[in-house]
């Protein structure tokens, strides 16, 4: 499967020229852009790792291009995204995020079924990468 | 002889039993400064022919306030001055020969905190039959920060529906699921399924979809977020699909909206034809259960369409920011349904903005400020096709839901291909205009340079490529480039 997170993920894999136009548009609207990577792409995961800080006085994406591809060299085998973060009053929060790094191998979720009384049934969905620990998915 | 558009201030005259003027009891005052804690109204009066523009405006805040037909002296134990609406403006409509617009304040003790259907039992309540005027229509209203505060507003607000669904940067993406009525629950579950693993966030319930004989909701329910939770694993998404618990009591609406929660629905959905009451009722449920509250604006053309008479869509949309849906359908401008681009971009303001500007030129009367109350999400739902996805995102922006219910279901190599065309080219334009292209000019060439590498997108523009509803709108702001004269 393919995750489909992120805002572009239904495009042919960004170039690194692709990441730097998009890391722009979000320079220029005053985003703060960062990177963060995960190897537990659960869609409700909302905390990925943070690959240093938000970039909040950088006027250039190449620098932008320049940290996935740091990032890249320590953990190229799993999720890397860019986010754009939004400081002003009543939004607060994330304006972009889009995949840029990707594990060779992307075995997907399952699907797992309590059944319960009546004919409801609670779900839950589960990366099959997480069966292994932190660290040694998508190895 | 008393003068009709003046105000008897001599007592034993202003309250002599019989009939005058409303504009002789007190409710025109050309004078009158609104205060800040005012509510105002702006209606659109055509009155009878050889009635008085000015004492139409009197009769209107006289009815929609204190007034009765005849003096009455019971007026003499209240504050009447304070409770009496003021008819302070009167202005001809551009280019709209026996119409009026009317300016109308009210004081804020007129009416009970966060209630919307106290507020509209005065404003709307029974001034529209009203036999000296031929038409009535409220136009704008302006909601001061003190009245705002007394709502609990969007259940959820767009920031937050965002970070809970994992999507930023782009619009949604919706369908409704089709044939409206007739599907069992099992088939309709497998339109949801195809739709959203096909690159959806959203399916959506129709307006008539509540439990009918062909189909039950409980089964609806089950099989819908069956699909829901198959196509979250296959995409590694976060899906929802709009589980329409309107019923006929409040306590049926309760155990739908109880059992879709259970089952882990990220959204409920009403019907406006429920109520302002039920609505405001459901918000505050949706704001205590972490749900996503859509409304779908079921009837709301019998009143909203005509441009003499009724309610403006843009006082809907206020009122239901402050009942506090979070979804709320608002025109797509090039699809089938009723919506000028200027007049919907005001509806989109008035969604999303924190401060609405007066902009006549979008049928925006007054400064609004809402008061930090949550943003609405406008849905836009009607007619639309890949193919014009460059103009979706140059009149709507990227906080939307985009609804393509025929433009995915029907296209002609099945559902999940429908929703991967929809999906492809809205990143598609989003990457575009994100990387500075002009999009409204290029649009079409964006389009068919996504469609290269994805042959669904293809075969959605070689189908609906010559699809447009191009009619003259029934409602479009009157306005003067130059500011009314007043009279």
């Amino acid at each position: 499967m393919r995750l489909r997170q992120g805002q572009f993920s239904f495009l042919p894999d960004l170039t690194d020229d692709d990441i730097r136009t998009q890391a722009q548009y979000a320079i220029d609207n005053g985003w703060a852009v960062s990177v963060e990577y995960t190897d537990d792409p659960h869609p409700r995961n909302s905390y990925w790792e943070m690959w240093g800080h938000p970039m909040f006085d950088n006027p250039d994406a190449a620098a932008v291009v320049y940290e996935v591809n740091e990032c890249r060299k320590e953990h190229g085998s799993k999720y890397i995204r860019v986010l754009a973060f939004d400081a002003s009053a009543g939004w607060e929060s994330i304006r972009m995020s889009f995949i840029v790094n990707r594990p060779a191998e992307e075995p997907g979720f399952r699907v797992v079924r309590q059944e319960a009384e009546g004919r409801k049934i609670r779900y839950t969905i589960e990366s099959y990468a997480v069966r292994e620990p932190e660290g040694a998915r998508y190895a | 002889m008393l003068d009709d558009a003046k105000t008897v201030t001599d007592a034993k005259k202003r309250y002599s039993a019989g009939v005058m003027k409303y504009a002789q009891m007190g409710y025109w005052e050309p004078d009158y400064t609104p205060k800040d804690t005012d509510i105002i109204a702006l209606f659109r009066i055509t009155p009878q022919d050889g009635v008085d523009a000015v004492e139409a405006a009197a009769a209107v805040a006289g009815e929609s306030s204190t007034a009765t037909w005849t003096v009455v002296w019971t007026d003499r134990l209240t504050a009447c001055d304070k409770y009496r609406a003021k008819a302070y403006r009167v202005d001809p409509v551009p280019n709209s020969e026996g119409e009026f617009f009317a300016y109308i304040a009210y004081d804020l003790d007129l009416f009970e905190g966060g209630s919307i259907a106290n507020l509209t039992a005065s404003i709307i309540g029974n001034v529209f039959g009203f036999k000296p005027l031929k038409a009535l229509r409220l136009e704008d209203m302006r909601l001061p920060t003190a009245y705002v505060k007394t709502f609990q507003g969007p259940a959820t607000g767009i920031v937050v529906e965002r970070e809970r669904l994992n999507v930023y940067g782009r619009p949604l993406l919706g369908a409704t699921v089709k044939p409206k009525l007739g599907l069992s629950g099992r088939n309709y579950g497998r339109v949801v399924y195809e739709a959203l693993k096909g690159g959806l966030d959203f399916t959506k319930d129709d307006e008539n979809i509540n439990s009918q004989p062909f189909m039950h909701w409980r089964d609806r329910f089950l099989y819908c977020m069956e699909a829901v939770n198959r196509a979250s694993a296959a995409t590694g998404e976060v899906k929802g699909t709009y589980l329409n618990i309107t019923a006929g009591t409040m306590e049926e609406m309760y155990e739908r909206a109880e059992f879709a929660k259970r089952l882990g629905s990220v959204i409920v959905m009403i019907d406006l034809v429920i109520g302002y009451t039920a609505i405001q009722s459901m918000a505050k449920w949706a704001r205590d259960n972490d749900m996503i509250l859509h409304l779908h604006r079921a009837g709301h053309s019998t009143y909203t369409r005509q441009r003499s008479h009724g309610v403006s869509f843009r006082v809907i949309a206020k009122w239901m920011r402050l009942a506090g849906v979070d979804h709320l359908h608002a025109g797509t401008v090039v699809g089938k349904l009723e919506g000028d681009p200027a007049t919907t971009k005001g509806y989109y303001d008035i969604f999303r903005e924190e401060h609405n500007p007066m902009a006549l030129e979008n049928g925006i009367f007054f400064d609004q400020d809402w008061a930090s109350l949550n943003k609405m999400m406008p849905v836009a739902s009607g007619g639309i096709h890949a193919g014009q996805m460059h103009q979706l995102l140059t009149y709507l922006g990227e906080d939307v839901v985009l609804q393509f219910g025929g433009g995915t279901i029907g296209h002609p190599h099945g559902i999940q291909a429908g929703a991967t065309a929809n999906r492809v080219a809205l990143e598609a334009m989003v990457f575009a205009r994100n990387a500075g292209r002009d999009i409204w000019n290029e649009g079409e060439d964006i389009l068919r340079d996504a469609a290269r590498t994805c042959t669904p997108l293809k075969q959605a523009l070689d189908t609906w490529k010559d699809v447009t509803f191009d009619y003259a709108s029934t409602d479009a702001p009157d306005f003067a480039p130059t500011p009314d004269v007043s009279m």
